[in-house]
């Protein structure tokens, strides 16, 4: 990194810090806006031109950040001949636009917006340009689509301007995400995505098998922003943007970008035929077809977005030749453009601002009327059209000079005939916008009357006059920056020499031919318009939309054929698409050799296994009465925790069958308010296809078990149980992972839990405020209840149970870190010795006794895990690292202390609560829905008042 | 004992597919309940099956143990499927309360339109 590389960064960044600027200024008044805005972008310039001594001598400037280098991801930028033209292009005219927008916008126009939008449009431009790093130049490229998007439909009120700037995004971004897949494979090739490795590594690139799908991909990209044919249709749509969009834009950068790029990438992917075929004529074309369509533009814009596009097309050309010749024409070209198209467009705008209007046709003998617009617009017309002494002239020499020695297939004259054709239809328009509008004499008609502008909106397009003027009679000024940006482009030395002079050559023939042909047209316009007018051409915005809307038609086909509303549909689609899914992943790896015995059956387990099995079958069958349904899911859940003993997980067995019982008692809870029958209702056929595809999931989920089952995998788990009473102070190894191997991923599952619990609480509150509320309280439950609804036997056995079952509860929790037990189950445990008292003496009664908020547990036990884990920081050990420490007191045993106790507090009070809350919410709707009877005595009759009768009656 | 344990997990996912597939809220808590089943007992399977080898560590001497990994993943796997569960149900109640119906299925905009208040 050399000196002051550095400040390539603060080159990138200042745009996008500028893009604030505005907001903040626009409250100042309108000039300090623009002059603010112009802050920034004058300050990168500054910065950019202290490297101009560096890089004119051909030195590189990098400068490098590594953010994510494992996905070769770094922020890292440079700076060479090419990217310095461009930057200074960017910035420069940035500038001038930044005053003349100043001028143009009208009072009514939201000026913050548009400088905020105009530098993050310069922001990303030019990180195109100074990037070293293809993946950033792609989110470069993005964002100036998406700036762009935002510029051209800056008028929103204007309906051309939204669809204008909904065709230039679906058209650049739909080539910006081909270009994406062509740089992948480029990076892929070299395996690198730097810029720089990948320049160097041309040879390699040109011979892979996949550099033409690779450049087809790029190029896609690079023709859908530099308009070229056929996607050139989206530039003169733009134009609905405020001229100085267009000016800045569509002259002088986005549409460059293309441009930039296959010069950019010149030396990693030209010089094959490929390229030569696609990029050399798709250009020719463009060129032609550009020049031919802005001939008969009326509107002034128009004719300028489709000269543009022939520009276009004609540096693309140049750069498809391949040759080093045509990379310096290319290269000086785009100096050129840029100064006589930014003035046209300004003028342009000029001549729209004055006249109220840019139809050629109702303009004319603007020449008495705009004497200063009109001294400029006709010195850029006529460098675009090529006229000795002024720049234009010297790049479409240069032009012509390498067309005419490029054989095309084995034609010497295809190119040179067609680029004649193209520089002969440039002359005819360029002539057409200085005759038409400027020449022939004064109007009454025009919709305003037109006079010249204040200084400061000509004063910028002036400035690029002067530049052409310069650069047309003195081409050695531009020499030094051309020198420098050819020999980038091609990799090579180059030493152009730029002259008037060539000598008589082809071109000057050529050149000739194209001036006197084109004032021929010009005279004979009148007769061609009408022709052109009556004769039939493919439009290509209806083609578009039609495009579009077949699009849109087939994807709301999708959208609507599988989202009808239904869920059953979503499900049945999404098991049919993952059955689908994993046949085709079975079918295509094939299956190694098992490698594991099978492990015998006892006949306990074999008739566990069958009332599985039964219990599940019933379900299906049975599913319609509820409440068996319901017992049978229990039977389901005992066996498999029966399962799990059996298979050397009792940690597994005892959270299983404690959430077992929670979950039967949750449904049953609900189903007190849900029908107790569900309804036939789905036809044969629906149950034969819900049969077929669970039949298919069933069958698919239980071969891949049995696949893996007969198989061995290598597993990361030999390390858990080697460390885990070293490392965790734990025998019990699930324990251990649970809150210390993996803590973090418990700390994550008792968080959830506890919000699961929080969003049922929520939702019960809203259900009670709102009409549910009121159906509830009409609800006749009178039938479902027992005449004994608390009963005495089941009372006092739940009271009794209680301590005992807390008890337990502490057991389970003391012992599990080293055998099977631990803070889940415990949790659950408890949870479970709660909800009898719930069910056997009431709601009330128990919630009377209550002394802690359910939320607050959550929160407690949440806290508490997280705080141990962050107390491993005191000791400057990572989050939840655990130690423990083995206590002795003389009367008891040696026990042990361990911080993993501490979370499992955490995780025991989270479960507890997440539970409790959980069973808390539901039963509040029974209260609700019964309150006019609920229960205040923990039993419907009180014994001693029974005694007391006893008594009375003796 | 595999063809076992896999025969039960392929019934369990077949049940819970077919449940799910119903027009209800309640069997397709129900359908959604063996789902979890059948995924909680594929998970543990993933460590493959093994007897009398618990994942306790012995003070006396060698042994070997089973995977212990599965167990602890599933044992979050199956608190965790209780909490959605719950949430289900209770989304499940609150549309049958205040629509007065518990079929699943939106038939039409107005139908969709006329449960806003829920959930």
């Amino acid at each position: 990194m050399s000196d002051g590389a550095h400040f390539l960064f603060l080159i990138a960044l200042l745009p996008f810090v500028g893009a604030l600027v505005p907001g903040v200024m626009i409250r100042a008044g309108r000039t300090a806006c623009a002059s603010f805005t112009a802050v920034p972008t004058a300050l990168a310039l500054i910065l950019l031109m202290t490297f101009a001594p560096a890089v004119l001598r051909g030195e590189v400037i990098q400068a490098e950040i590594e953010w994510l280098p494992q996905l070769g991801l770094s922020a890292s930028f440079f700076l060479d001949g090419l990217g310095f033209l461009f930057a200074t292009m960017i910035l420069g005219v940035g500038l001038l636009i930044t005053l003349y927008a100043r001028f143009y916008l009208s009072g009514d126009d939201p000026m913050g917006q548009f400088y905020t939008y105009l530098l993050l449009f310069q922001g990303a431009m030019l990180g195109i340009v100074i990037s070293d790093n293809i993946l950033l130049l792609l989110i470069f490229w993005e964002l100036t689509s998406l700036s762009s998007f935002l510029l051209i439909g800056y008028w929103k009120h204007l309906p051309e301007g939204r669809q204008g700037a909904r065709m230039a995004l679906a058209v650049t971004g739909s080539g910006g995400l081909a270009m994406i897949g062509g740089m992948l494979i480029l990076g892929n090739i070299v395996g690198s995505y730097n810029l720089t490795d990948i320049l160097a590594a041309g040879d390699l690139i040109r011979a892979s098998d996949w550099y033409l799908p690779a450049l087809i991909l790029i190029l896609l990209g690079a023709f859908t922003k530099s308009a070229q044919f056929p996607f050139h249709f989206w530039l003169p749509h733009a134009m609905a943007a405020p001229t100085p969009v267009s000016a800045y834009l569509h002259s002088a950068t986005m549409v460059k970008a293309g441009v930039f790029l296959m010069a950019r990438m010149w030396p990693a992917l030209a010089g094959t035929d490929a390229w030569f075929y696609i990029v050399g004529t798709t250009g020719l074309i463009t060129m032609v077809l550009g020049a031919l369509i802005a001939l008969f533009k009326d509107d002034l814009k128009a004719l300028l977005a489709f000269s543009t596009v022939s520009h276009l097309g004609l540096l693309t050309m140049l750069l498809g030749f391949g040759t080093e010749a045509a990379a310096v024409a290319a290269v000086f070209h785009i100096i050129n453009h840029l100064t006589f198209k930014a003035a046209l467009f300004m003028t342009a705008g000029i001549v729209d601002h004055e006249a109220h209007t840019r139809d050629i046709k109702r303009l004319g003998g603007l020449r008495h009327l705009m004497p200063v617009t009109f001294v400029i617009g006709t010195i850029a017309a006529l460098s675009m059209a090529g006229i000795p002494f002024f720049n234009g002239f010297l790049s479409k020499e240069m032009m012509l000079e390498e067309a005419s020695h490029t054989k095309w297939l084995d034609s010497y004259y295809v190119v040179p005939v067609l680029a004649t054709l193209g520089a002969l239809l440039s002359v005819a328009y360029s002539f057409r916008f200085i005759a038409h509008v400027f020449l022939g004499p004064v109007r009454d008609d025009y919709p305003h009357k037109p006079h010249d502008p204040p200084f400061g909106m000509w004063a910028a397009p002036a400035l690029l006059t002067v530049l052409v003027l310069l650069i047309g009679i003195l081409p050695a000024v531009a020499e030094p920056i051309v020198t420098a940006a050819a020999s980038a482009v091609t990799g090579a030395d180059l030493h152009p020499h730029l002259k008037i002079w060539h000598g008589v050559t082809p071109a000057l023939y050529m050149s000739i031919l194209a001036i006197l042909g084109g004032a021929v047209l010009l005279a004979i316009h009148a007769p061609l318009d009408r022709a052109w007018i009556k004769a039939p051409r493919p439009e290509a915005k209806t083609i578009f939309d039609g495009l579009v809307a077949a699009l849109a038609a087939f994807a709301r086909t999708i959208t609507e054929g599988v989202h009808n509303g239904a869920i059953s549909r979503y499900l049945a689609i999404f098991t049919v698409a993952s059955v689908g899914l994993g046949a085709v992943a079975f079918a295509g790896g094939g299956l190694s050799e098992r490698t594991r015995e099978l492990l015998p059956i006892p006949p306990v387990i074999a008739v566990g296994w069958l009332m599985l099995i039964v219990a599940t079958v019933s379900v299906v069958l049975m599913h319609r009465a509820r409440f068996r349904a319901l017992v049978l899911i229990g039977i389901i859940g005992l066996s498999i925790s029966a399962g799990f003993a059996y298979l050397s997980a009792p940690d597994l067995a005892l959270t299983q069958i404690s959430v077992e019982t929670v979950t039967i008692m949750l449904l049953l809870l609900a189903l007190h308010f849900l029908p107790k029958e569900t309804p036939r209702e789905s036809p044969m056929g629906l149950k034969l296809r819900d049969g077929l595809i669970a039949i298919a999931a069933g069958g698919g989920v239980g071969g891949l078990v049995y696949a893996f089952l007969l198989r061995d995998i290598d597993t990361i788990s030999d390390y858990h149980i080697a460390n885990s009473y070293e490392g965790g102070g734990g025998t019990n190894v699930v324990n251990v992972i649970l809150v210390d191997f993996r803590g973090y991923d418990t700390y994550g599952e008792i968080i959830v839990l506890g919000i699961a619990g929080l969003i049922i609480y929520a939702l019960m509150q809203a259900l009670l405020e709102g009409p549910a509320a009121r159906r509830l309280r009409n609800v006749d439950y009178s039938q479902d209840r027992s005449r004994d609804r608390h009963p005495l036997m089941m009372v006092v056995v739940t009271r009794l149970l209680m301590p005992i079952a807390i008890m337990v509860g502490i057991y389970i929790f003391l012992r599990g870190h080293n055998q099977p037990g631990g803070g889940f189950v415990a949790g659950l445990v408890i949870a479970i010795a709660l909800l009898m008292q719930y069910m056997a003496s009431g709601f009330a009664w128990t919630q009377a006794r209550q002394r802690i908020e359910y939320h607050a547990m959550i929160g407690f036990g949440v806290v508490i895990a997280g705080l141990t884990g962050a107390g491993a920081w005191v000791f400057g050990l990572p989050f939840l690292t655990s130690g423990y420490t083995y206590v002795h007191l003389p009367p008891i045993e040696e026990f042990e202390l361990a911080t993993a106790m501490l979370f499992d507090l955490g995780v025991f009070l989270t479960v507890l609560g997440a539970v409790m809350l959980m069973l808390y919410s539901l039963s509040r709707i029974a209260r609700y829905a019964g309150s006019a009877d609920v229960n205040v005595e923990a039993m419907d009759y009180d014994p001693s008042e029974r005694q007391s009768d006893a008594e009375e009656a003796r | 004992m595999e063809f076992l344990v896999a025969s039960a997990v392929g019934v369990l996912t077949a049940g819970g597919v077919y449940l799910l597939l119903r027009l209800r809220t309640f069997p397709v808590i129900l359908g959604l309940a063996l789902l979890s089943y059948a995924v909680n007992v594929f998970l543990f399977a993933s460590g493959r099956l093994a007897i009398d080898m618990s994942p306790i560590l012995s003070k006396y001497g060698d042994a070997s143990y089973t995977d212990p990994l599965p167990q602890a993943l599933v044992l979050t796997a199956i608190v965790i499927s209780f909490g959605m569960t719950a949430v289900l149900v209770m989304i499940a109640l609150g549309a049958f309360l205040e629509a007065d119906s518990d079929t699943i299925d939106i038939a039409d905009a107005d139908a969709a339109s006329g449960k806003d208040g829920e959930s």
